[in-house]
């Protein structure tokens, strides 16, 4: 897998919890339709402006709150990875499990404005912003992360351990449905 | 160099002589609780589980199913757990908040690994366990291969002295303790001192469940008397307890006086460095007033709630609603006649379930409503609607302003 991942950044703010990226009444929607409501509070209409390959880039505490599954509904969006100039633990853990790499890069937000062309290197910590020519260092993600995040997620890992039935196996392999197994708790 | 009681823990489980914060670890894991909501949405079966006897199901989140969506989750549940011969099965009937399930059937035990798809499992930290919240991909994960990882994160320590007064419960430690140090974000937060006699085992759990508002990682209490006590009342026994050592490394000690506590509440938004006491606290009208949750709705809550309601009426205007934690919490506060105080005051008795906590179902509140809760969170929308405000307080004070209408100190109410 490569680890570098160049796209277009959405930079946010500081403490943005799961239940402002996926709403209880979202939880009762399937992924295609929850994604709809990713930040419907704090900036209404950005589904409709992300687009695959797009970088979400954000402050301080980012995805404090519950375990609800929001990487699936980033993933759907076609996210290509989350930056935060800090992560709460679990919420960093379940974009890795779902496939999906996270970056803690502490003053992350002071380099990058909305638009900007983004290349981070998770392997390495290294990253820069394209549009404007600045640089930064961040801690690179432990290697067994990484292996998680080679393998798409936690579910192909468990496929390819042969945990999970041959048909469902072949199906994650195809990427047709998102890696998870079940909706989160609150 | 010594260990703080986490990386005890997590260096046992790992197998390994010493952890320091910033090491990667692998742990084996003790208990694996799954919940209803992991059911109805792509649930897959898997073709092979590590330990059906490490495996706890408990339908909490959404019950009675209150969507089809969740109504299809239960079947899927059933089949899983007939499959497996998992027996420790929680369903309708014989159910309840799945922090409760775990406390009541002695699923947590001192010194082990517990961990499930709800975000404030660190409650099970109360029963010293390394308890930890985990998404649902990651649950199934150690559904099958029994073991996860861990990054160890710094430890706070909390040291508790004097006594806890009257009238202020393990709710309030807890809005102090956020309002005055704010967020522990990758941080490890352990509670222990002489003052931990006078803080009963439900109102630790309460503590311990809501470190997840300040977005830290584990929080453990010690084992005292008053655990042991609990532990033996609830069939766990042989356990191997994890204290830390007397030269343990910390990020921060920081000392609690329990005895100048008041009752406190959290403005809404959040609970981070937004906290007052309820003395000086504006006296704001309210629409909703909860007591419920795995935080709080515990027995000794309901108890307080029916002691306060006890011939007084919720005041016009206002909604109180009550969620037992647990049928088994349901059924004892039936016998001794809370509900009934509880009923008679005017109140709402739902049955066990999340419900109102996450804003899914059961009490959900409207634009323009201010809610006075005793559940666990309280961000913007997470009841409902985005335009609703959530104020956040003990059972006690939530009782007393349900009466008064307004937020109210209980120790002001006169009888
Ligand atoms: S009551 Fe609330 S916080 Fe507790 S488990 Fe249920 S949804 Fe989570």
């Amino acid at each position: 897998m490569t680890t570098t991942i160049r796209g277009r950044a959405w930079v946010f703010g500081d403490a943005l919890n799961t239940d402002a990226m996926y709403p209880a009444f979202a939880m009762k929607l399937d992924i295609p339709e929850a994604a709809k409501h990713v930040f419907y509070q704090v900036r209404p209409g950005w589904t409709s402006q992300v687009r695959p390959g797009d970088i979400v880039i954000a402050g301080k505490n980012f995805g404090l709150g519950s375990s609800r599954p929001v990487a699936q509904l980033f993933r759907h969006l076609g996210v290509a990875a989350l930056v935060a100039e800090e992560f709460n633990s679990l919420f960093l853990r379940n974009a890795v499990n779902a496939g999906l790499p996270a970056l803690p890069a502490p003053g992350v937000t002071r380099l990058f404005r909305d638009g900007d062309q983004g290349c981070f290197d998770i392997a390495t910590g290294t990253y820069r912003n394209e549009t404007t020519g600045a640089t930064g260092q961040a801690r690179p993600l432990p290697p067994l992360v990484l292996e998680i995040l080679a393998s798409g997620g936690v579910l192909p890992r468990l496929a390819e351990q042969g945990y999970l039935p041959a048909e469902l196996a072949d199906v994650l392999r195809s990427g047709a449905i998102p890696a998870d197994a079940g909706s989160g708790g609150a | 160099m010594g260990m703080t009681m986490i990386e005890k823990m997590l260096a046992r489980k790992a197998g390994l002589p010493q952890v320091a914060p910033g090491d990667v670890v692998t742990v084996e894991v003790d208990m694996c609780v799954l919940i209803d909501l992991q059911f109805a949405t792509l649930w897959m079966q898997p073709s092979r589980i590590h330990d059906p006897d490490k495996v706890a199901v408990v339908m909490d989140h959404a019950v009675p199913a209150p969507s089809l969506k969740d109504a299809e989750g239960g079947p899927r549940a059933r089949k899983f757990v007939a499959d497996f011969g998992i027996k420790r099965f929680y369903d309708v009937g014989r159910h309840g908040i799945c922090h409760q399930i775990i406390a009541e059937n002695g699923l947590a035990r001192p010194g082990e690994v517990l961990a499930c798809t709800d975000s404030h499992t660190c409650a099970a930290g109360a029963y010293n366990t390394a308890a930890r919240g985990l998404g649902p991909a990651e649950v199934y994960s150690i559904l099958c291969t029994g073991s996860t990882w861990f990054q160890v994160a710094p430890t706070v320590r909390y040291e508790f002295g004097g006594a806890l007064p009257e009238s202020v419960s393990g709710k309030d430690v807890f809005l102090h303790i956020a309002d005055a140090y704010g967020d522990a974000v990758n941080q490890n937060l352990e509670f222990g001192g002489s003052g931990l006699a006078s803080i009963p085992v439900g109102d630790r759990r309460t503590i311990a469940t809501q470190a997840a508002e300040i977005s830290a990682d584990f929080a453990t209490f010690g084992v005292d008397d008053v655990l042991r006590d609990f532990l033996d009342r609830h069939g766990v026994t042989g356990y191997q307890a994890a204290e830390p050592d007397p030269d343990a490394s910390y990020a921060d000690v920081r000392r609690i006086d329990l005895g100048i506590l008041e009752p406190y509440v959290a403005r809404p938004g959040t609970v981070s460095r937004n906290g007052v006491p309820v003395s000086q606290a504006e006296r704001r009208r309210i629409d909703q007033a909860f007591i419920g949750s795995c935080a709080n709705g515990q027995l000794d809550d309901l108890r307080i709630a029916a002691g306060i309601l006890r011939g007084r009426k919720v005041a016009d205007g206002v909604r109180l609603l009550v969620t037992p934690a647990s049928q088994e919490v349901y059924r004892e506060a039936m016998r001794r006649g809370y509900l009934q105080d509880i009923a008679d005051a005017g109140g709402v008795v739902t049955n066990s379930t999340c419900g109102a906590c996450f804003g899914y179902h059961m009490g959900v509140l409207g634009p323009g409503e201010v809610c006075l809760t005793s559940s666990t969170r309280n961000f913007t929308g997470r009841m409902g609607s985005t335009e609703a405000e959530i104020y956040m307080a003990s059972p006690a004070t939530v009782a007393t302003s349900a009466v008064t209408g307004v937020i109210t100190d209980p120790r002001s109410l006169t009888s």
